[in-house]
């Protein structure tokens, strides 16, 4: 099988029937492909969380990042987008899991796909993500260092959970990493932490002087085992 | 980590951007991510008006001075008479 892969923004339906952008990658070829959502950063539709979908498709996944700053600033830069999705008070819970819940019907409607998809967040994305998973029909969710998560939904987790974090970090903190695997061990769900020592938040992000490249690598590895465990992955 | 701390200003005046002077009413200051600054977080400001926006991103002891300066400023004894209570 080739290599190749398409990378491109497209239109989807999002919450509420409001059509937003997302970027798309995918392999070219095969059929009978994983797919995952990729929530992105507070700092938006950026260049670096682009670089992570494309990663995805690399690796064999359909991977879709849903704008979720769309609505603030159509067309606008990743940076001018953010700023006025905080301007206007940030994203609601409910509008995310709509936008998110769209990406997903996109892509199962695939019919390249398998009918599996996961949801992988950063950062806010990462609180997202754990939010989505208590509230959408998800097949797996990795959540990367999500501060604030709301462990009251931990009843409602729909699917096993990855949860990638930094000791240093001070939200999520370990206390807060702990709590939310109190939690979930205590309404039975599945999950997997992992805390990596001399590492904060963002320590995947190549782009900023928090990459922390011994748990930047591991991370990867286990998200690797993780979808491809869970949504048939390579 | 995502700290969401952010507080806004209502102001008036003009900001520059390119070549064009418009109208701001608002400046949201947050600590936060930043977008292009190289550091883990920045003290981050963004200035509104007429949809459009100028934007810094400081580290916390930038931002700090840049306060106490606006301060002695407007503290200062020739300044502050010609400030309208």
């Amino acid at each position: 099988m080739s290599d190749a892969m398409l990378a491109e923004t497209i239109e989807i339906t999002g919450h509420a029937g409001d059509q937003i952008e997302a970027y798309f990658a995918r392999p070219v070829d095969g059929d009978n492909q994983p797919s995952v959502v990729v929530l992105h950063h507070m700092p938006g539709y950026d260049r670096a969380s682009k670089e992570i979908v494309r990663t995805f498709a690399v690796y064999g996944y359909a991977a879709l990042m849903p704008n979720l700053h769309h609505r603030y600033a159509t067309g606008a830069k990743a940076s001018d987008a953010a700023a006025a999705a905080r301007d206007a008070g940030g994203v609601p819970d409910d509008q995310c899991a709509g936008d998110v819940g769209g990406a997903m019907s996109y892509l199962r409607s695939r019919t390249e796909a398998n009918g599996k998809v996961g949801a992988i967040g950063y950062c806010s994305g990462g609180r997202q993500t754990f939010m989505v998973a208590c509230t959408l029909d998800v097949d797996a969710a990795v959540d990367c260092y999500g501060g604030r998560a709301d462990i009251d939904l931990a009843p409602g987790l729909r699917c096993p959970l990855l949860g990638l974090f930094g000791v240093d970090d001070q939200s999520p903190s370990p206390d807060d990493v702990a709590a939310m695997a109190k939690a979930l061990e205590a309404n039975g769900k599945t999950f997997d932490f992992h805390s990596y020592d001399g590492a904060g938040h963002a320590f995947f992000s190549v782009d900023r002087p928090s990459y922390r490249v011994d748990a930047a690598k591991d991370g990867w590895k286990q998200i690797w085992n993780f979808f491809g465990t869970n949504l048939g992955g390579d | 980590m995502c700290t969401y701390v952010t507080n806004t200003a209502g102001v008036s005046g003009s900001a520059y951007q390119g070549d064009e002077w418009f109208p701001v009413d608002r400046a949201v200051v947050y600590f936060d991510h930043p977008q292009d600054a190289p550091l883990d977080h920045a003290l981050c400001i963004d200035v509104w008006g007429a949809g459009e926006r100028v934007a810094v991103e400081l580290d916390a002891a930038s931002a700090r001075r840049l306060a106490e300066t606006i301060l002695a400023t407007l503290d200062h004894d020739e300044v502050r008479p010609l400030i309208a209570t």
